[in-house]
């Protein structure tokens, strides 16, 4: 097996026992990326220099016999809309198509104090607003089960990577699902934490209320050691949690006797592929098998979580992106004229058609005179949305639902109808509404393409959806199958 | 017709605090353009705010003194319009929660005292500055530059109750607001440099009228002179306006102090829709009431009860009251000073008398010149003990002011002092008497008058160093042994 087929944890023995060294596997890593990328596109820019210098700072540490992190040497790919200093930063927008950030976002910088090397900045849906990377103003980032299909998204390159081998780990963000549904689409790991675990800064807001990073990986431990690394307070996010954060390893076990899962009974209804359907009713029995107590549940304010979501997050998008202007950063339309020219301008060049409808609906719905039926409408039915969770939660310690109603699906089927393209979030969306931790694991296989299984937890209960993950993952080989 | 007229006013205060409201960078006024800067208040994508508590303490401590209550809950919002010098689009302020509600401020106008009521103080960030070239204003301008140092300096507004009647209250208003800022340490309130802003709403209606007339906003007024010329030129064109059977037009007007005129600057049409809702980047702030009231009680006594104080316990009058108490310096130094020496009226009217005009003159506070409460008590202490007159001792203040000596030294150096010595005084008075033959005479025939002509020679011979009071004496004496 080639190093760069291999997971975090594996390469984590190899370079504490020096049978492989840092650079060796940051090589590895990009020999793939030579190979595959062309293909399968899932990187905007590629920074081999840094990486490989920094994976020669680890291999002298190594040589000094210094106490190594658990993330030494293990090349990440970060997603487009974190900043990175000096290295650019596009959120996949034409807007920030020049843009090198003077600062490095928290979590790179954590990352990168752990001794990381960054591989590149992975593709996405422009300012992640989209669920198949097909949005992104530079390339479509393929699916490495199917070259004809979508990766899903917005973190389609970084779940991209992860399953082509371009990368051992890679970090995401989930607005709405952007980190589970493409690692339900490629067959990988994908986690969103609780909001408020994990440091914001440094990540180009879409919906700040919503917005969290996470990891996208090749199994759950992964997930759990790049969770660590990134988790915690930071005093430069206000809505960052001052909450001690667990060895998240430590959760790893496969016991789940007397677990008690909630199994979302109106997420496997309507709408859902028979073979996803047949792939979550499988792993749902998988549970039971292992001891895990799986009982149905009905969900009824789910219904208003596409709808909900779909206001909120256009109305915070909609002042987030309103500094793209062009006065001090990013592209300016070279047909700038006066002030109001320079705008609009600016702004019809760079952005594209997405982020531009979800501008119009986020600015229309907190209009005055609209803002009480349509904004604070929404944030009601949020909470709605919350008390039904910590209702369900009174009686069960996770929920599962099939990460998403469908398999990728193919390249420019959904591009022109937004609708179509919004309910692949069906499943996803209700999670971020209420700030919940969530993580899609590979769970079976429906037309040759993956399936994800989500499991939902109680906010700051990392731990007990990385045990179900685990004992799951443990019992069953969806996860080691390749593409 | 008689009108009423009725102002409201929005006040806007740069707090006092050592960095930015969200991000670490320094407040400093009159830095380099563009150096006092970083990723979070240019607006970088992917920054966050993080709130200066010092700004909240600051704000907490100014509504407490305008007897406000604080908030349980406050919560920030996103104001969002576009223009250059508002690096994010948007404005981080407070709107449906602000900090705190419902206080007032007791201001003294023509000896009688006037309740304004405060209906709210709320925190926000300020803006960066534009320079244009090629014309006044960023339409029509060749090119437009922006210093963004000022961008993200702690704002706080207070706004005030339609509670306003004339264009002279609002000015004492903005005066004694100041004057509390600056003793409160919140704010340096200087109106020209900007640290202290206003803009104010004005309406006029037919007196006992119960409903408002239509309002129109002012802005750009930038002194106390200015709040006061520009509600009048306004207050005067609604009047005429209405008299004339026109109607006012809800808009924003534009304040010119070289005409003392206002102008249209855009109508209600056109008013923004600034399309308000909470700030999702920070959390809602619950000041807890402990911290309050250590808040509390760092505010001490202020210039309102100060006021009262010196009316009633010392029995000053209501004007030297007032002009005692509207700076911090002075108030601290009538009462250092008071500690020394026990005649409150004596001190007022020396620090309100040539000291004042002294200050006025150098543009100067107090505690920027030489004298202290220390040389003051003496140079008063001289006069009642009759070491020097009066009119000696108002060169000698002048000189304390200027050098810091003491009555002692002064009057040495100068040979100023008084001459209260019997015998040296009857030689000039016989002197002046023999050269004043005819004054005598009329003394003589009982034209009282002449006695004060006598006395000012005696003066004018001794250089203004006699003893008035024993001059006067003695004259009478050796007039009756003619």
């Amino acid at each position: 097996m080639k190093l760069n087929e291999l997971t975090a944890h594996e390469i984590e023995k190899l370079i504490q026992t020096k049978a492989a060294s840092a650079t060796e596997v940051t090589k590895a890593v990009f020999q793939q990326i030579d190979a595959a990328e062309a293909e399968i596109g899932a990187y905007v820019s590629i920074t081999k220099k840094l990486a490989l210098e920094a994976a020669k700072k680890t291999d002298e540490r190594i040589m000094n016999g210094e106490k190594l992190s658990p993330l030494e040497g293990i090349p990440v790919a970060v997603k487009d809309n974190m900043c990175t200093m000096g290295v650019l930063t596009t959120a996949s927008s034409k807007i920030l198509s020049n843009y090198k950030p003077p600062y490095d976002a928290r979590v790179v910088e954590n990352v990168k104090a752990l001794g990381a090397p960054i591989v590149g900045k992975t593709n996405l849906d422009e300012f992640a607003m989209g669920s198949s990377t097909e949005n992104s103003a530079f390339k479509v980032t393929k699916n490495p089960w199917d070259k004809n299909r979508v990766p899903g998204g917005s973190s389609g390159g970084s779940a991209a990577a992860v399953a082509a081998n371009e990368t051992i780990l890679s970090l995401g963000s989930d607005t709405g699902g952007s980190i589970r549904q493409p690692a339900s689409f490629c067959g990988v790991v994908g986690l969103k934490p609780t909001y408020g675990r994990v440091s914001r800064y440094g990540l180009i807001a879409f919906a700040s209320s919503l917005d969290q990073i996470g990891p996208i990986t090749k199994d759950v431990r992964d997930a759990a050691i790049l969770l660590n690394a990134i988790s915690g307070y930071d005093p430069q996010d206000s809505t960052s949690v001052e909450k001690k954060v667990p060895d998240y390893t430590k959760a790893l076990k496969t016991d789940i006797k007397k677990l008690k899962v909630g199994l979302i009974k109106n997420l496997t209804g309507k709408g859902v592929e028979k073979g996803v359907k047949e792939a979550f009713l499988k792993a749902a029995k998988k549970l039971e098998e292992l001891g895990a107590k799986v009982e149905e549940v009905t969900m009824p304010s789910f219904e208003y979580s596409v709808p909900t979501y779909y206001l909120i997050a256009p109305a915070e998008a909609s002042s987030n992106l309103e500094r793209y202007d062009g006065v001090k950063f990013g592209h300016r339309s070279p047909d700038a004229g006066d002030l109001l020219t320079m705008y609009y301008n600016t702004r019809r060049e760079g952005f594209g058609a997405e982020v531009k409808r979800r501008i119009m609906i986020g600015t229309y719905a907190l209009s005055s005179g609209y803002y009480d039926a349509y904004y604070l409408k929404a944030q009601k039915v949020r909470t709605l949305i919350l008390q039904e969770f910590e209702k369900a939660f009174k009686k069960f310690d996770v929920l599962i639902s099939p990460t998403t109603p469908t398999v990728a699906f193919k390249i420019g089927e959904r591009k022109d109808d937004p609708l179509a393209m919004y309910l692949s979030d069906i499943s996803t969306i209700p999670v971020n509404l209420a700030g919940l931790p969530a993580i899609s694991i590979p769970c079976g296989f429906a037309d040759n393409l993956p399936v994800g299984l989500q499991i939902i937890g109680k906010a700051f209960d990392e731990e007990t959806i990385l045990q179900t993950a685990y004992a799951y993952e443990q019992n069953t080989d969806w996860h080691k199958r390749k593409p | 017709m008689k009108y009423e007229t009725i102002i409201g006013l929005e006040i806007h205060s740069q707090l006092h605090t050592k960095s930015k409201m969200f991000c670490g960078c320094s407040t400093e006024f009159g830095a380099k353009p563009n150096s006092n800067i970083c990723p979070i208040c240019t607006g970088q994508p992917g920054v966050l705010p993080k709130l200066n508590k010092k700004a909240v303490e600051l704000a907490i401590k100014t509504a407490l003194a305008l007897n406000c209550k604080i908030e349980p809950q406050c919560v920030f919002a996103r104001k969002n319009y576009f223009y250059p010098d508002l690096p994010k689009n948007y404005q981080i302020s407070q709107y449906e929660l602000p900090l705190a509600t419902g206080g007032h401020l007791d201001i003294e106008v023509n000896g009688k005292t006037k309740k304004v009521g405060i209906t709210r103080v709320h925190l926000e960030e300020d803006a960066g500055k534009l320079v244009h070239k090629g014309a006044a204003r960023i339409m029509g301008a060749e090119e437009s530059l922006v210093d963004l140092n000022r961008t993200g300096v702690p704002l706080m507004e207070i706004v005030t109750e339609p509670d306003i009647r004339s264009p002279e209250e609002a000015k004492v208003f903005m005066e004694d607001l100041a004057n509390l800022l600056k003793q409160l340490g919140v704010c340096d309130a200087k109106m020209e440099e900007g640290s202290l802003r206003c803009d104010a709403n004005i309406s006029i209606r037919p007196s006992g009228e119960k409903k408002f007339g239509t309002k129109t906003e002012l802005k750009n007024m930038n002194s106390f002179r200015a709040v006061m010329k520009g509600l009048e030129a306004e207050e005067k064109r609604h009047t005429e306006t209405l008299e004339e059977g026109g109607k006012i037009t809800q808009e924003t007007r534009f304040f010119d102090d070289t005409t003392d005129t206002t102008s249209s600057m855009r109508s209600k049409e056109y008013a923004h829709d600034y399309r308000y809702f909470p700030e999702p980047d920070l959390v809602p702030v619950e000041p807890e009431k402990k911290w309050v009231k250590e808040i509390e009680k760092t505010i001490g006594e202020l210039p309102g009860a100060k006021r009262e104080r010196y009316e009633k316990e010392l029995g000053l009058p209501p004007h030297d009251a007032g002009l005692l108490t509207s700076s911090k310096e002075m108030a601290n130094f009538f009462e250092d000073t008071l500690k020394l020496y026990e005649n409150a009226k004596a001190i007022s009217n020396w620090l309100l008398g040539d000291i004042s005009a002294y200050l006025n003159n150098e543009k100067v506070p107090i505690n920027a010149t030489k004298l202290n409460p220390e040389l003051l008590s003496g140079t008063l202490n001289a006069i009642d003990s009759g070491k020097i007159s009066g009119k000696m001792a108002k060169d000698v203040v002048l000189e304390q002011l200027k050098t810091g000596k003491t009555v002692e030294q002064i009057t040495q150096e100068s040979g100023m002092t008084q001459i209260s010595d019997e015998s040296e005084l009857i030689k000039t008075i016989n002197e002046v008497i023999s050269s004043n033959e005819k004054s005598v005479a009329d003394f003589k025939k009982g034209k009282k008058a002449a006695v004060g002509f006598l006395v000012g020679q005696v003066m004018k011979a001794t250089k203004g160093r006699a003893n008035p009071g024993a001059v006067n004496k003695l004259l009478q004496q050796e007039l009756s042994k003619l």
